[in-house]
């Protein structure tokens, strides 16, 4: 709902509002872990590692990890053969806004055994950094560039760690933390003003520009030089 | 003096790898995509997709709208298969309210997302075809595509952007007729397929264009996130329709169709048999179609009547708080995953308790399947490319969102 005095266009000027019915970050159900195989072995495994253990929407098992440990779980739960989490279906994140630790959500699913996991780090505000997996599974290359982009989340050892949806040259931050405004940081003149001077080479990587060093991709000469342009009338 | 022209500079002799860019207005990337492609001669040595012209950032706009507002924002995303988009958001939020639907409802949401899924494929089909040169199974895909566009129109009022479902429920029941309508397509549809099946598979052109072409195995396409039909054709046995069932799916007698190589051939032919698998669910939904209400009577999402809301002051506050207010959904978190025509397509949505949500994100089909293309390509001459591009069906206005 835009303020009370203002017009409804005024939300874009906001990052979005909370409902203010929960302070916390939202806690399901505390669940039986017995019900999940994982998450018995999990925390017979690396006890140490595991914070909390809580049941989502009736059936759906979540173990929030210690960020430090992350690869080392995901490995094993992807590896060892009673777990078998091949596939990572999503990689995202959720920030609760509030200055709330900023959440990084991995859901797995084991092709084998039919099952389902979601496994959640919570990285405070100042702390941006996690390491990445996708030396465990290529899936996660482009999802992670993607929390990169829209949260600002930076992952260790990415191997290409640069904005995807966003452009290159993309200043005003990372949009879908909840203080960005929905209109972006920038006035609309000064948003217009850098997509207009967006250089062509911001979209290639330093070793494409190499590959292109040739005639393509040197700047275009100007279409009339400065000796023809004396001649002008 | 020819000998003159033929000398070609230094820079410029073929063993040189050169770098093109493939879109992004091209017809052949199937939307707006741009692929920067490193090549030697015709061969592709390095595809690098550049994504992202079309973002429009949907996730950060449903954060300021309320549950229900956000369905409208779905079928922009993929507008080749609207209602699977409109249908799996709604069934995240009901899942995460603990709300259970109407049997007639559950039976309506799977007759339109398997016609969604004959749709696309029926799409895919068609600008597959076309890459290849084959211009014939393009007018007949689309000639079918036309009768599902008429199907939409006349159950939602839009062609595209259909926003047919609510928590809850439908926007509406089916108008008189409509699964007569359904049914007669059901009926009709094999004919053409049919035809477009002798016309391209044994076709020694489109062998030749798919055979073999940006082959995946079954292992890898698991690593890279692979879903849906292409993961299929790599001969992995994964569809959420057997694997995790929802809406009674292991009641319904259909078979999941397998590749064997996961090269381009084998993901046309799960996508062709997958069509008449739609099908065979379609008739036993229309069979096993219940009378009653399409939307749940529950408080919490459901409008009184009208009648009520005349003559009993709780129904009028009812109604004016369920508009003005929207409904709230409980705290807490539910991802929710269906088949869709493209791939596993989830929706994982966040609740403070509030009547907008924290966070609400799709999980993209489209956008992990495309991010294989560097693999699958290399190596590949660039004719190959468009056709390994065609072969992942991908929708843009998912992948950027």
């Amino acid at each position: 709902m835009a303020d009370e005095n203002g017009s409804a266009f005024d939300a874009v000027e906001h990052g979005p509002e909370a409902s203010g019915r929960n302070t916390e970050a939202p806690h399901g159900g505390i669940g039986d872990p017995a019900e999940h195989p994982s998450v018995t072995a999990l925390q017979g495994r690396f006890d140490s590692a595991l914070q909390r253990h809580e049941v989502q929407a009736g059936d759906q098992h979540v173990v929030f990890l210690d960020p430090g440990s992350n690869r080392a779980v995901l490995e094993w739960l992807k590896d060892d053969p009673e777990q078998r989490y091949d596939l990572l279906v999503d990689v995202t994140a959720v920030d609760y806004g509030g200055g709330r630790p900023l959440q990084i959500v991995y859901q797995l699913w084991s092709v084998p055994h039919k099952r389902a996991l979601r496994i959640k780090c919570e990285l405070p505000l100042d702390g941006l950094s996690i390491d990445s997996v996708v030396q465990l599974w290529n899936a996660a290359n482009w999802l992670e560039r993607e929390v990169y982009d829209l949260f600002g989340v930076e992952f260790r050892d990415h191997p290409d760690l640069r904005r995807i949806l966003m452009p290159q040259n993309y200043a005003e931050g990372h949009p879908l933390r909840k203080d960005f405004p929905l209109r972006g940081r920038f006035s609309r003149a000064e948003q217009t003003r850098r997509a207009l001077s967006q250089d062509y080479h911001d979209d290639y990587t330093p070793e494409e520009l190499e590959v292109g060093g040739a005639p393509g991709l040197a700047a275009p000469k100007p279409l009339i030089s400065t000796d023809d342009a004396g001649d002008a009338p | 003096m020819t000998e003159k022209i033929l000398e070609l500079p230094e820079s410029r002799t073929l063993s040189e790898p050169m770098l093109i860019n493939i879109g992004p207005q091209h017809p052949a990337t199937h939307g707006v995509l741009r692929l920067i492609c490193e090549l030697d001669g015709e061969t592709v040595l390095k595809v690098t997709p550049d994504i992202g012209f079309l973002h429009s950032s949907f996730e950060k706009l449903g954060e300021y709208r309320t549950w229900n507002q956000i369905v409208p924002l779905t079928d922009r995303m993929d507008y080749l298969a609207p209602l699977i988009y409109n249908c799996v958001y709604v069934m995240a939020v009901e899942k995460l309210m603990g709300l259970e639907v109407t049997e007639r409802c559950k039976v309506a949401r799977v007759l339109c997302m398997e016609m969604e899924r004959i749709f696309s494929h029926l799409l895919w089909l068609g600008t597959t075809a076309i890459d290849v040169g084959a211009f014939t199974p393009f007018l007949y895909a689309f000639q079918e595509r036309e009768r599902i566009y008429k199907l939409h129109e006349d159950y939602t009022g839009a062609r595209i952007t259909t926003s047919a479902t609510r928590v809850g429920g439908m926007m509406a029941d089916f108008p008189d007729g409509w699964t007569d309508s359904l049914r007669d397509f059901v009926k009709t549809f094999p004919k053409t397929l049919n035809e477009i099946d002798s016309l391209l598979t044994t076709n020694g052109i489109h062998l030749g264009r798919t055979l073999d072409i940006g082959v995946i195995s079954g292992e890898d396409a698991i690593n890279y996130g692979f879903t849906g039909p292409n993961l299929r054709a790599s001969g992995v046995d994964y569809d959420l329709r057997k694997d995790n069932p929802y809406y009674d799916y292991e009641t319904y007698d259909f078979e999941v169709p397998i590749g064997e190589n996961g090269d381009c051939y084998d993901r046309y032919l799960v996508r062709m048999e997958e069509m008449r698998q739609s099908l065979r669910i379609i008739e036993q939904a229309l069979d096993r179609l219940p009378g009653g209400p399409i939307n749940v009577a529950d408080p919490r999402v459901s409008l009184p009547s009208k009648t009520d809301c005349m003559n009993d002051m709780e129904s009028m506050i009812h109604h004016f708080k369920l508009i003005t207010e929207g409904i709230s959904v409980p705290a807490g978190d539910c991802y929710f995953a269906v088949e869709g025509s493209k791939g596993e397509l989830g929706m994982y949505v966040v609740s403070d308790g509030g009547e907008k949500p924290v966070r609400w994100r799709i999980r993209p089909p489209s956008f992990v399947n495309l991010s294989v293309i560097a693999k699958l390509a290399e190596g590949h001459l660039v004719s190959d490319l468009i056709m390994i591009n065609a072969s992942l069906d991908i929708v843009l206005g998912e992948i950027d969102r």
